[in-house]
């Protein structure tokens, strides 16, 4: 089989399981204008077992791998969290000739990272028998606030103005996912292996996975209720989540790769560089940049990225990672 | 029965306002403060819904003073770049002294 036939494949094995299935599912049901939602607080309760979940288990594999191993893709993957927001906002003002407080806001959201698409990658890169790297959820940490930061210095310099920046920041590095991730990472790593063994079941095999298509299935309806607003982005926004994807998923992995990292393991970093916030980054620019307009920053990274990696971007990740590898 | 001539507050707002227009109000001399959540539309239409979570209406009973305090500070500081809506309305409270603050 040749290399576009491998691609087909694996993107057609993606296609068919339950993850982008329930996703597909749930947009289906609001462009049906169904009335069937995930009641919210169920939604939020499943978004934090999932982090913690992750948090753990990676905080368990952290204290049984060995430094050396960790170290430089950690500082690849903070390189990636400082360039990805300045990738983006170079490409919206100049090829985009969006604003200043547009370019930025977006970019925070594609400097910072979408749990979701990581915990996918990871689902998949499991599936396909290339596991990646026990410690990637540490990375994930790594991940999330550098390009948030970046991105909203460039507009606050920008722009000028008295803007509440350092109240943000705290904000963000208070903020749920790195309380739930950074916190478990260091409850998983601290735990005697032994009282681990007792709560494995809970966090980690069928559970995990069967509350992540949950989780999916909710995270269509979202997305769905986004996909009206494209008609107001776009035709360039639809462009740029889709080529920004695959340019940060590339980096990725070629850097991943570099970095000594697994086939699996640079997928799921390129999936992470691929992807856009929509959790920790909205909050944020709407503080400190409230001249952007938020429909563009959340209908490009929920309506536009999120799907495209889910469904195409992590295979194609993949198979450059085999790729580069083989 | 005792009542006092205060003035009601009422500021609707996008949720990420919350903590910094409570803390204002505070600041202004207000003594406390009721949060709910909110839903609606206005002229900002859906920008107003666009970030998760849920508009807020922050309700505060206060002197005129104060009331007029609290209404210059969100004009000034929000009113040009975020969905919110404030008025205030003459009202008779029960234990009114509860809602004056000593300096105020």
């Amino acid at each position: 089989m040749n290399e576009s036939g491998a691609l087909l494949e694996i993107l057609r094995a993606n296609l068919l399981s339950p993850i982008p299935l329930a996703f597909a599912l749930g947009i289906v049901a609001r462009l049906l204008k169904s009335e069937f939602s995930l009641p919210k607080d169920i939604y939020a309760g499943l978004g934090v077992y999932l982090l913690f979940a992750l948090g753990l288990k990676g905080g368990v594999e952290l204290a049984s791998a060995p430094l050396g191993v960790i170290v430089v893709p950690a500082l690849v993957t903070l390189g990636l969290g400082l360039v990805r927001p300045l990738t983006s906002y170079g490409v919206l003002r100049s090829v985009g000739r969006m604003g200043v407080a547009d370019s930025a806001g977006i970019a925070a959201h594609y400097g910072s990272v979408s749990a979701v698409t990581f915990i996918a990658a990871l689902a998949f890169t499991d599936g396909v028998g290339a596991p990646a790297e026990g410690f990637m959820p540490t990375l994930l940490a790594i991940l999330e606030v550098p390009g948030i930061a970046v991105a909203l210095m460039i507009g606050a310099v920008r722009l000028g103005g008295d803007r509440p920046t350092g109240d943000v920041l705290h904000e963000v590095l208070t903020g749920r996912t790195l309380i739930l991730l950074g916190g478990g990472l260091l409850v998983g790593a601290l735990s005697d292996p032994g009282a681990w063994e007792q709560v494995k079941p809970f966090y980690d095999g069928a559970i995990f996975k069967g509350a992540l298509v949950l989780f999916l299935l909710e995270m269509g309806v979202v997305a769905g209720e986004r996909l009206g607003d494209l008609r107001e982005t776009g035709a360039f926004l639809l462009a740029f989540g889709i080529v920004m994807a695959i340019l940060h998923g590339a980096l990725g992995v070629v850097v991943g790769t570099m970095a000594g990292l697994s086939p699996g393991g640079a997928t799921v970093l390129a999936s992470m560089a691929a992807s856009a916030s929509y959790i920790a980054a909205p909050p944020a620019v709407r503080m400190t940049l409230p001249e952007a307009n938020p429909t563009l920053s959340l209908t490009a990274s929920l309506a536009i990225t999120f799907p495209f990696n889910i469904v195409a971007g992590i295979p194609l990740y993949y198979a450059m990672a085999t790729w580069m590898a083989g | 029965m005792d009542l006092h001539e205060l003035y009601v507050v009422t500021i609707i707002a996008e949720p990420v306002l919350e903590d910094h227009i409570t803390r204002d109000l505070l600041a202004q001399g207000a003594t406390g403060f009721t949060v709910i959540e909110a839903r609606g539309k206005g002229t900002r239409g859906i920008r107003t819904g666009d970030i998760p979570g849920q508009n807020v209406r922050i309700e505060t009973v206060v002197s005129k003073p104060v009331a007029e305090r609290i209404l210059k500070r969100v004009q000034d500081k929000w009113f040009a770049s975020y969905a919110v809506i404030a008025w205030t309305h003459p009202t008779k409270v029960v234990r009114g002294d509860k809602y004056v603050a000593d300096d105020a």
